[in-house]
Order: C-alpha cells, then sequence, then structure tokens
C-alpha cells in the first residue's frame, strides 16, 4: 500500500477536513459532562457496563462478588503449586521482609523498610522479570500533588473521590491526597528531574478529571525518569533482588500467618523456600489478560499473579467488576496498536476530533467517560477503520505547537515524537489515530491505610491493591500511589517485623482451595497464577511437542 | 549529490522494491540466531519471534521501548553494517540476522547520593574509565533511541554535569552503548549519576513545595478532608460537581 507520510491517502482524506477545521476547533472547546451524561455514556460505551464481560466468582472469600472474567477465570483456577510436589522444611531464605514485585511499589517499600530499621540483607525483592520490568516504568504523563497555592490536598481528595465514582475507601484516598507533596519532596532529594520553570516551580499541567493543573512531569519518560531513581537507590545500597523467580504461591503458618513464599526459577524450573516475618505484594497489574479482548498498554509481566496467590490465603478483593481503558492507545500503524499515547497530549491542547474532523467530547474528562467517548463515536460509524481493521479517531497533535510554540513536542513528547516517527509520521504536522486500550487494574486485594490485608503478615501496595481509586483511576495518582503505598508499606511492615513470630510452615491452604473448588464442582485443569502471556503464533503451538 | 547520499537513495530505492516484494507475498525471512523463519510482514521483531514459536522469558519487558529489555542486533543479507535497535519497536525486515541482547555484564559505581558533590571531577572520580574516550562515536550509532551518546560523554568529561544529563534523559538504560564502547565506558550507568546530581543539587527547588509541606506538618488539611470523608453522598457529589475546574478555563481561553 502506498503511504504518504506514513498514512494510506483514505486517511490523509480525512486529515484534510482535521485541518481545515483545526482553527475553529481551538477556538471553542467542548463543555465537560454532566454527572448524568457520564452515567448515560458509560451504560451504553464502556465495558463494565456490557453483559458478558463480567460473571460472579463461585468460591473462596468473595463468593457470589462480580469480578471480570478473565480474573474469575484464575481464581477459579487450580494453584499452579501441588503441595506435594515441594520440600517445605528446607528453608533456602530465611529472611525478615519478603517483596514480591520488582516495579515501584517493591523497590519503594524496600527502601523504606530499610530505612525503618530492617537490615538490607534481610529484605529480599523477588521479580518475575527484571528489576524495574514493570508498568512503573512506562508512565508517561506524570504524577499528582496538590502543591501549588490555588490547589490544595482537599481539592485533590475530592477529585479521586468523585474521579473513582464516590466508591474509594476514604481513608485510602486521604493518604494519597495528603501524602502527595512528601513524595515528590523524597524524589527531589533522590535527584528525579522535574520539568521546572525558571524559578524552580514545576510546571504542572491538567489531567483528566482533575480541578486543577497538579501534574508534575518529566518530559514524556515520568515514570522512567522515577523508577530510575529509585532503582538505583536500591543499587546503591545493594538490596538483594532476585530476578526472574517468581513467587507462585504464598507460603503460610500454622497460626495462620503469611510466612513468605515459594518462588520458581524462570529459567532452571527450581523452587526456592522463602521464609519471612512479613511479605509485601507489590505484584502489579493484569493488562495481558487482555479483559474483555481489548489490547493493553502494559508490560510483559502483567498477569495478575498477586491477586490470585493473595486470594488463595483467603484476602479479599475489590472493585475487580472495573477496568480501566485508557482513551488514547494507539490505533495506527499497527506494530504498535495498544501501546499508549500519554493523556499529557491532551494536557497540551490536543482534541480529539472525529473521522469529518469534528471535535466530540472534553478533551479531559475522567478516563472511563472519555473512552465511552471515542468508542461511540467509532460505534455510530464516526470513526477511522485502519487498513488492519482496526477503529480509531483522530487526536490533533499539531494543536499542542500551535498552543505552546515550535519545539514543544520535541521538548516535552520526545517519546511520542520517536515513536511515531519511526513509522514515517510527523506528529507535529499530523494527527494521530487513537482508541482505547486496557491499561490499568482499578481494583484488586483491599487494604487499609497502613497497607494492611485482612490477612496477618501480608501487606500490599501499588496496582494489586483495590480500594485507593474505587471504580477508576485519575490520570496521575497511579504513580503517586506506588510511592505513598509502598513508602507506608516498608514502614508499618518493619514494624509488625519487630514484634513478629512465625510458627510451622504451611501449605495446606492449597489444599483447602482445591478442596474448595472441588466442592463447588469446578472442573478445570487450569492452573493460575499463570505467570506469562501466551503470545506464540498458532501453527506453532498446535504443533508443539512437550518432549524436554 | 555525494557518495554517501547516492548510496543512500539507491538504498531506500531497493528497499521500497523490498517493501512492494513483502507487500505481495505478505511474508518476510528472518534468521534467529541463524536459524531461518518465514513470518509475516509488518510485525515487530518481538511480534515475529512470538509468530515463530518463541516465547520470551528473557528479552521482553514493557514491549512499549521504555524499558531496554529487547535489545537487538541485527544485519541484513548481504550488507556489511550491524543494526541496533529494541525487538518491540523495530519491525522485521525480509533476510534480516537477528540476536537479542537481554542483559549486559557493566560495572556501576555504587554512591550515596547524599554523601557526593556535584563537583566539576565528580563523574570523572566516580567513572575514571571517560577520560579514555576515543571519540569514535560508535556509542552514539548503537542508540536505539538516538541520543547523542558520545557528545554526553564528551560533557560528562568537561564536567558539566547539566548537559550531560539534559542530552542523556531518553536512556532506557539498555546497554548497547556500553557493549560496543572500544574504551569500556558505561556510558548508561555515568548518565544516571549525572542526572540524579542535577535534580537533587543543581535545578532550582520548588518555593512551594515547601510551604505545603509546612501546612501539612501543621496538619492544616486534617479537619476539612476529615469533613469530607464523613459527608452523606449527595453532599459531597453536589460539591464534586460544582467544583471550579481550572482546565476549562484555560483551554476556552487558549491560554497555557
Amino acid at each position: 500500500m502506498k503511504l504518504i507520510d506514513g498514512y494510506p491517502e483514505y486517511m490523509l482524506e480525512s486529515i484534510k477536513l482535521v485541518e481545515e477545521k483545526r482553527e475553529k476547533n481551538m477556538s471553542k472547546t467542548l463543555k465537560p459532562m454532566s454527572l448524568k451524561e457520564r452515567e448515560k455514556i458509560l451504560s451504553k460505551f464502556h465495558p463494565d457496563y456490557m453483559k458478558g464481560t463480567r460473571r460472579e466468582v463461585r468460591i473462596g472469600i468473595d463468593k457470589g462478588k462480580i469480578f471480570y472474567e478473565g480474573i474469575v477465570d484464575l481464581l477459579e483456577a487450580k494453584p499452579v503449586v501441588n503441595p506435594e510436589d515441594v520440600d517445605i522444611s528446607k528453608i533456602d531464605y530465611d529472611i525478615d521482609l519478603l517483596i514480591i514485585g520488582g516495579g515501584g511499589a517493591g523497590t519503594v517499600a524496600a527502601l523504606f523498610a530499610y530505612e525503618s530499621g530492617i537490615p538490607k540483607d534481610k529484605i529480599l525483592i523477588v521479580t518475575k522479570l527484571r528489576h524495574g520490568d514493570a508498568n512503573s516504568m512506562m508512565a508517561q504523563g506524570g504524577i499528582q500533588a496538590a502543591d501549588r497555592p490555588e490547589d490544595s490536598p482537599v481539592l485533590h481528595y475530592l477529585d479521586i473521590y468523585g474521579g473513582g465514582h464516590f466508591t474509594n475507601k476514604p481513608e485510602l484516598a486521604r493518604a494519597l491526597a495528603l501524602d502527595a507533596p512528601l513524595i515528590i519532596k523524597w524524589h527531589e532529594e533522590l535527584g528525579v528531574m522535574y520539568d521546572r520553570q525558571e524559578d524552580g516551580e514545576f510546571q504542572e499541567l491538567s489531567g483528566g478529571g482533575t480541578c486543577r493543573n497538579r501534574l508534575h512531569s518529566c518530559k514524556d519518560y515520568s515514570g522512567m525518569e522515577i523508577m530510575r531513581n529509585i532503582r538505583d537507590r536500591a543499587r546503591n545500597l545493594e538490596i538483594p533482588v532476585l530476578e526472574f523467580c517468581p513467587i507462585v504461591e504464598l507460603l503460610m503458618d500454622d497460626k495462620g500467618q503469611v510466612a513468605g513464599g515459594i518462588a520458581f526459577n524462570l529459567e532452571t524450573y527450581e523452587y526456592y523456600v522463602i521464609r519471612a516475618k512479613a511479605t509485601i505484594l507489590a505484584t502489579g497489574g493484569s493488562g495481558r489478560l487482555h479483559l474483555a479482548n481489548y489490547p493493553t498498554t502494559n508490560h510483559y509481566g502483567a498477569t495478575g499473579d498477586g491477586l490470585v496467590m493473595a486470594y488463595h490465603v483467603g484476602a479479599n478483593l475489590r472493585d475487580l467488576d472495573t477496568i480501566q481503558i485508557h482513551p488514547t492507545g494507539d490505533a495506527y500503524p499497527e506494530p504498535i496498536v495498544g501501546i499508549l499515547s500519554t493523556e499529557k497530549l491532551r494536557g497540551l491542547g490536543a482534541i480529539p476530533v472525529n473521522v469529518n474532523g469534528d471535535p466530540f467530547v472534553f478533551p479531559l474528562e475522567p478516563r472511563d467517560v472519555e473512552s465511552a467517548a471515542l468508542i461511540r463515536e467509532c460505534r455510530e460509524g464516526r470513526g477511522i477503520v485502519t487498513p488492519t481493521g482496526m477503529p480509531g479517531v483522530w487526536l490533533d497533535t499539531p494543536m499542542i505547537e500551535i498552543i505552546h510554540g515550535e519545539g514543544t513536542i520535541a521538548e516535552k513528547l520526545a517519546g511520542e515524537l520517536r515513536k511515531f516517527n519511526r513509522f514515517g509520521i510527523d506528529m507535529r504536522k499530523h494527527p494521530i489515530l487513537v482508541y482505547p486500550t486496557l491499561h490499568y487494574q482499578n481494583g484488586g486485594v483491599e487494604i487499609n491505610e497502613k497497607t494492611e490485608t485482612r490477612v496477618p503478615g501480608l501487606f500490599a501496595a501499588g496496582e494489586v491493591t483495590g480500594g485507593v481509586h474505587g471504580k477508576n483511576r485519575l490520570m496521575g495518582n497511579s504513580l503517586l500511589d506506588y510511592n505513598v503505598f509502598g513508602r507506608r508499606a516498608g514502614i508499618y511492615a518493619a514494624k509488625y517485623i519487630k514484634k513478629a513470630k512465625i510458627g510451622k510452615l504451611t501449605l495446606d491452604h492449597l489444599k483447602k482451595y482445591n478442596k474448595m473448588l472441588e466442592q463447588a464442582g469446578i472442573k478445570t485443569e487450569k492452573t493460575a497464577p499463570i505467570l506469562l502471556p501466551e503470545y506464540r503464533g498458532e501453527k506453532a503451538i498446535s504443533r508443539a511437542l512437550d518432549i524436554l | 549529490m555525494t557518495k554517501n547520499k547516492q548510496v543512500l537513495v539507491e538504498k531506500s530505492k531497493q528497499k521500497n522494491k523490498k517493501d512492494e516484494k513483502e507487500g505481495e507475498t505478505g511474508e518476510v525471512e528472518v534468521f534467529v540466531m541463524g536459524k531461518s523463519y518465514k513470518v509475516p510482514a509488518g510485525l515487530t521483531i518481538m511480534k515475529a519471534l512470538e509468530y515463530a514459536g518463541y516465547r520470551f522469558i528473557r528479552g521482553c519487558g514493557c514491549r512499549a521501548g521504555f524499558c531496554g529489555a529487547c535489545s537487538t542486533v541485527y544485519r541484513i543479507e548481504n550488507e556489511q553494517k550491524l543494526g541496533f535497535d529494541l525487538a518491540c519497536q523495530k519491525v522485521v525486515e525480509d533476510k534480516m540476522y537477528l540476536v537479542q541482547l537481554p542483559f549486559v555484564p557493566a560495572s556501576k559505581a555504587e554512591y550515596d547520593i547524599n554523601k557526593i558533590e556535584p563537583s566539576d571531577s565528580i563523574l570523572l572520580t566516580m567513572y575514571p574509565e571517560i577520560a579514555r574516550c576515543v571519540s569514535c562515536n560508535t556509542c552514539t550509532k548503537s542508540c536505539p533511541q538516538d541520543i547523542e551518546v558520545m557528545k554526553y560523554i564528551q560533557n560528562a568529561i568537561r564536567g558539566d554535569i547539566a548537559k550531560c544529563a539534559e542530552l542523556s534523559f531518553d536512556c532506557i538504560q539498555c546497554g548497547l552503548c556500553a557493549m560496543r564502547c572500544p574504551a569500556d565506558i558505561k556510558h548508561y550507568h555515568v548518565a544516571q549519576l549525572a542526572r540524579r546530581l542535577r535534580g537533587k543539587y543543581i535545578d532550582p527547588k520548588s518555593k512551594n513545595l515547601a510551604r505545603r509541606l509546612k501546612e501539612i506538618d501543621e496538619r492544616k488539611f486534617d479537619t476539612e478532608i476529615e469533613k469530607l470523608m464523613k459527608m452523606s453522598k449527595n453532599e459531597i457529589v453536589e460539591l464534586y460537581k460544582n467544583r471550579k475546574i481550572e482546565a476549562e478555563e484555560s483551554i476556552a481561553a487558549g491560554g497555557d
């Protein structure tokens, strides 16, 4: 197919309309929706409200609750470890604090546990991939903190709570808003290079659903810059990290406490028994489950392992009847479908427009509402369909430089510019095509403001948890989440460790779980956690033999 | 037209021809560590390997160009030059020989950022080998992010921490630069230190943030948030609905 400036001709025709109407579109912005209008569009176009995306879970502590299908599938699968296969009498690592997950939440927790007096050789981070392979690394837009005089943590709280449709756990929303400035200060001390004005004040933008500009960014590599700093600090302190060794099940003791976990070496297939006085679950999200069949922005390891392991020991889950689809996933070209184009594009003034070049939604609605509006536009035939059949609408990126001046995109959106340039698309001159993509696990393991789950010895922080964002998270609150609650997890777990006494180790909870499955009449060959998604080609899989 | 340019034009013509051919068959041949596989044209290297039946453990991370796990070295048949890119970003080409480089055994200096100063010589002290840079520019050529790696190392040698930090900012720490360097420089580690020094010591600090922290310390917002937490749903919904939205005003005004 012949491409001009990266686009086939028929798409360029639509781009022409976008260009013609650009000036008019910029002069008048659509108003935000009322709460009633929001409800209406969500109920018609968001997967959270569709039939067939979710079902009741039949076993465990949340029996009867409704979660997304893909998550219930995991909860109703057999535990991947057969208790008969492992010898837990031989301890490979005997430590104070086991941290499961080497992303943002886990690493922050390790640093604050260390600051709280846990010796580094009594801390162990275990992670499925490499230290830092996490959604934390990929966040682009930024991190919220109410630090401007015209803003306040009270307004931030109100945004969090309203954005979450008033379903958040208030104590968690409070912690998120009130700890935020302290986190930014900590980042400053680590050396995070935030975008600043000449006088040292932060350049702050708006995100969807925020009533004040409070988004702190590091170009469009915010997550990467913060994670690099945190990880560098952990490396300098030589906090032990076990890579490519996911925890596959938690260990308990005869007093009903969580007491560590079984790690599985992905390269040698060995298992390791890790006994710990406290365990922090920081396994992140589940985008790679492709719930409701969406493509995802998430990293390779985001398979919801933490939810499953926590459920096996009796921790409860919440708000998993919702997923966050991010309005602006890439819809074109094909190799980058599903990858994120940051919300910062809209924060800087880019407006979504349809095939006719007409705007159809206030650009900074909360993510679920904005996504629903994009889906409506495509379902009702006002989207653009790519040569591979992917629908999308335009995000008119050239507006950014008209508003903020030439060079803004290269300076503030270097990653985005680089991504599209690879395919011959210059986003400074032409709009980009976007469609919602699976981005974030709104809910998860319920915690309190000390990051405790309902099972003693088990703490949790970051995307794996539920309650902080209720049924919808706002932009810039996930980087904040893992910092605020990673820090709290490290501090409170350290406190807990000082009094904790571990009894006799057991895997009886897995036996019980298997029995529960049996009693509920669930016959399944599936096991969970699944650890990695399956992307091999059909032909290759169909002819695979399990010989080695 | 210079000779170089002519070569480029020729190459691009050939490439277009190749593209047409690919369009016809819809398949390209790639050599994974020398072994031939036919894969659909248009896939990224990562997806092509998966299509062929590989299941990644190493060499695959964020799948979106941020983590540096999938650095790949490649060469097109009958060409001399090695190419360097990310498997998750680069689209396969016909007759591409490829190997992944998922780990780099480069040493990193250990330091406590609180106990060092952003002096002109700090980067040289921590990483003395940067003085051995022979300006061959191989690092720059091997960078999948197109960062001016050699230039930031030159800035590091001169003690310009701020510039080194700025030029290296988009680094995803894949380590390809360090693997190619004849002087054993660990560019990406040097740059990490420069950025931390700049963020911590060189960039001016926010007064607003300091003031807000003091207010939080004095518990200025506690009562008000407490009030919101105890509000009935109707009350807080009203409050939420009627809050003033800054972005609405600034977008309408076409301002910054």
